[in-house]
C-alpha cells in the first residue's frame, strides 16, 4: 500500500475513476486559467521548467530503512513555492507525463491519481499552511516551520483521499478499516520525512531567494531577515502534536481486528447478512464495507476523514481564488 | 519508490522501424487510452477476455519490434503492486479455498488477479506507445487531438528541460560528496534539501532566462506547432483495433455468459 500513490490502471472502479476524472479535469482546467492570469506568458518556460524541477527532485532517492528508499513527493512544496493554482497544474503535468511515458501509474488511473497527488496536496497544503502560519510568528522561522508541517500533513491527507475512494471503488474484497489504517499509518511515516526535506528546502530557498517563495510574499524585509530558531522549536511541538493525533487515529483500527464471534458469524456467511441493514443500499462499494467489525464506528471515521479533506481543500481553493493578483515581477530583472 | 527508470527520456524511444513506429502519433495516443480504458472495465471473471487481451498486446509488441526484454524491464515500475496483489489473498475476507493446503480468500484471489492482470496490460500498453513514438510526435499528436496548446506548450518545455536539471541535480551531488558529505543516509538531509531548494532557485531563474530569450525571438504565448496532414483513416482503423477487439471480447463474454 505504501506506493498507492501511483496507482496503476484497474485498482479503484470505474465509477470512481470517472467521477475522479471529470472533477481533476475541472480544477485542472481553472489551475490553467489562474495560472495564465498569474504569469502571463511566462506560464510556459516557468511552469515547464518547474515541472521539470519536481520531477527532478522526485529522482533524489536516499534510504529510509530496510532497504525501501524515500523521495520527495513535493505537491504541497510546489504549492508552498508557487502558489497553489501553478503548483497543482505543475504537479498534474509530472503525474501525466509519468503516466503516459513511463507507465508509473496507470492511464485509466489518471483522475484519481492526479486528484490525490496534485490537486489535494496543492490545495489542503496550502489551507494548512495559511493555517499553521497564523500560529507561528511573522518570519522566516514561521515559514519554514508552517511549511514543514503543512508538507508533512498533507501526505496524510493523500492518503485519506485514496482511502474513501476506496469506500466507494474498492476492486478487492479488503475492508475500509484496514486499507484506512495501513495507508494513514505509513503515510504518517512518509509524512514526517516529507515534512522535515520540505522545511529545508523553503528554507534553503528563504535564504537565497525569498521572494520566489509565494508563501512567503506577505513577509516585509526585516521579517525575512529574522532567522531566529523559533521555526525549530514550533516545528518540534507542532510535529509531535499532529504524530499525536494520528497515532490515536490509527490505532483505532490497528486493533480492531474481528475477535472470534465475528469471525465464526464471517465464515459462515452470517455477518454479511446481518450486516446488509447498515450499508444496504449505500454507494459504498460492496467490498469496502464487507468484514468491518462495526459498520456505523468506521463510516463515522470515514465521514470524518472526507469532510476535514473536502473542507481543506475548499478552503485552499477558496484563499488561492482570492489571492489571484499579477506576480509583482521585481525579481525578473535582478535575475541574470 | 525507486526512481532509476525516472528520468531517462533519452532511453524511452526505441528507434527501430516498424508499422507501429509509422502509425499517425494522435491515432496511436487515442488507440493506447481506447485499449486502457476496455481493459480496466473488464470483468475480473473474464480471464478469457483478458487473455485474447494479452494476446493482442503481445502482437503489437512483436510487430513494433521492441523487444519483449525492454518492456519486461520497464514493467519493474508495476512490481510493488504486483507484490502487493499477492498478499491480498491473505488478507482479505470472505469465503475461503485452499490453495496448496493454504487457506485463502477466494474473492480475493480474483482480485489479485485482477490487479496483477489490468496493473500489467495496462503499463506494457502505455510502454509500447512510448517506446514506438518519439517525444516530438506524442507532443504534436497531443495537440492535434486538441490537448489545450498552453498544456502541450507545458509538457514539450518541461521534457525539454528534464534531463538538464537532473544532470545539474547529479553535479550538485558530485559537488557534496567531494565536500565530505554522504548524501545517502537520512541524516544528510539536510545538505540534501539544500542542493533540492537551490535546484528550484536556479530552476526558477532558468525559466526566466529562458523566457526572456523566447520573448526576444518573437514569442507571443504559445507555440507553434508544424501542420501535418490529417490523420489516415487506415490510421485510426489500425490504431483502434486492439481496443475494439477486445470491446468485442468483452460485449459477447457478458451477452454469453
Amino acid at each position: 500500500m505504501l506506493v498507492a500513490m501511483h496507482a496503476p490502471d484497474g485498482f479503484l472502479g470505474p465509477g470512481v475513476a470517472v467521477v475522479t476524472a471529470v472533477i481533476s479535469i475541472v480544477v485542472i482546467g481553472l489551475a490553467l486559467r489562474h495560472a495564465s492570469a498569474e504569469l502571463d506568458d511566462r506560464q510556459v518556460p516557468l511552469a515547464g521548467i518547474s515541472a521539470a524541477f519536481i520531477f527532478a527532485a522526485q529522482m533524489f532517492n536516499f534510504p529510509v530503512a530496510a532497504g525501501t528508499t524515500g523521495h520527495l513527493l513535493g505537491g504541497a512544496l510546489a504549492a508552498i513555492l508557487l502558489g497553489p493554482w501553478v503548483g497543482a497544474l505543475v504537479v498534474a503535468v509530472v503525474v501525466v507525463v509519468q503516466a503516459l511515458l513511463f507507465a508509473d501509474g496507470g492511464i485509466t488511473a489518471l483522475g484519481y491519481n492526479v486528484l490525490n497527488m496534485a490537486i489535494v496536496p496543492a490545495f489542503a497544503g496550502w489551507a494548512l499552511f495559511l493555517l499553521w502560519r497564523k500560529v507561528m510568528p511573522r518570519s522566516s522561522g514561521g515559514v519554514v516551520g508552517a511549511a514543514g508541517l503543512a508538507c508533512g500533513m498533507t501526505v496524510v491527507l493523500s492518503a485519506m483521499a485514496f482511502s474513501i475512494e476506496w469506500l466507494f471503488g474498492a476492486t478487492a474484497p479488503i475492508p475500509f478499516d484496514t486499507v484506512f489504517g495501513a495507508m494513514v499509518g505509513v503515510h504518517a511515516l512518509i509524512g514526517i520525512g516529507e515534512g522535515l526535506l520540505s522545511a529545508l528546502v523553503v528554507g534553503a530557498v528563504m535564504a537565497a531567494r525569498p521572494d520566489l517563495v509565494t508563501g512567503a510574499r506577505d513577509l516585509s524585509a526585516e521579517e525575512i531577515g529574522d532567522r531566529r530558531h523559533v521555526g525549530a522549536r514550533a516545528f518540534a511541538i507542532g510535529g509531535v502534536l499532529v504524530a499525536v493525533v494520528f497515532a490515536v487515529v490509527v490505532s483505532q483500527f490497528a486493533f480492531d481486528d474481528p475477535d472470534g464471534l465475528e469471525r465464526v458469524a464471517q465464515d459462515t456467511g452470517f455477518l454479511d447478512r446481518a450486516r446488509d441493514h447498515a450499508v444496504a443500499g449505500s454507494p459504498f462499494a460492496d467490498y469496502a464495507t464487507r468484514g468491518i467489525g462495526n459498520a456505523q464506528l468506521s463510516l463515522a471515521v470515514a465521514g470524518l476523514a472526507g469532510v476535514a479533506v473536502t473542507l481543506l481543500v475548499a478552503y485552499g481553493l477558496a484563499t488561492a481564488t482570492r489571492r489571484v493578483s499579477p506576480r509583482r515581477s521585481f525579481h525578473a530583472t535582478s535575475s541574470s | 519508490m525507486s526512481g532509476s527508470h525516472r528520468g531517462d527520456l533519452r532511453g524511452l524511444h526505441v528507434a527501430v522501424d516498424s508499422p507501429v513506429h509509422r502509425l499517425d502519433p494522435a491515432a496511436k495516443l487515442v488507440g493506447t487510452v481506447a485499449f486502457a480504458v476496455v481493459v480496466a472495465g473488464t470483468p475480473r471473471h473474464a480471464a478469457v477476455v483478458t487473455v485474447v487481451e494479452a494476446v493482442l498486446l503481445a502482437v503489437v509488441v512483436a510487430v513494433s519490434r521492441i523487444g519483449a526484454r525492454r518492456v519486461l524491464a520497464r514493467l519493474v515500475v508495476v512490481m510493488p503492486f504486483v507484490l502487493f496483489a499477492l498478499t491480498i489473498p491473505f488478507v482479505a475476507h470472505g469465503p475461503r479455498t485452499e490453495v496448496g493446503g493454504i487457506s485463502v480468500s477466494t474473492e480475493g484471489l480474483w482480485a489479485a488477479w485482477n490487479v496483477v492482470a489490468k496493473t500489467t496490460l495496462g503499463a506494457t500498453a502505455a510502454i509500447a506507445m512510448s517506446a514506438s513514438t518519439p517525444l516530438p510526435s506524442m507532443l504534436e499528436g497531443m495537440a492535434r487531438l486538441h490537448v489545450p496548446r498552453v498544456v502541450v506548450a507545458i509538457v514539450s518545455s518541461m521534457v525539454r528541460y528534464v534531463e538538464l536539471l537532473a544532470a545539474q541535480l547529479a553535479r550538485m551531488r558530485t559537488a557534496m560528496v567531494s565536500r565530505g558529505h554522504d548524501p545517502r543516509w537520512l541524516w544528510q538531509v539536510g545538505p540534501v534539501a539544500a542542493s533540492v531548494g537551490m535546484l528550484f532557485v536556479r530552476s526558477y531563474e532558468r525559466g526566466e532566462r529562458v523566457h526572456g530569450a523566447m520573448v526576444a525571438r518573437g514569442f507571443t504565448g504559445t507555440l507553434v506547432v508544424s501542420d501535418r496532414p490529417a490523420v489516415a483513416t487506415t490510421d485510426w482503423v489500425v490504431a483502434l483495433l486492439p481496443a475494439a477487439v477486445s470491446a468485442i471480447a468483452v460485449v459477447v463474454w457478458v451477452v454469453g455468459r
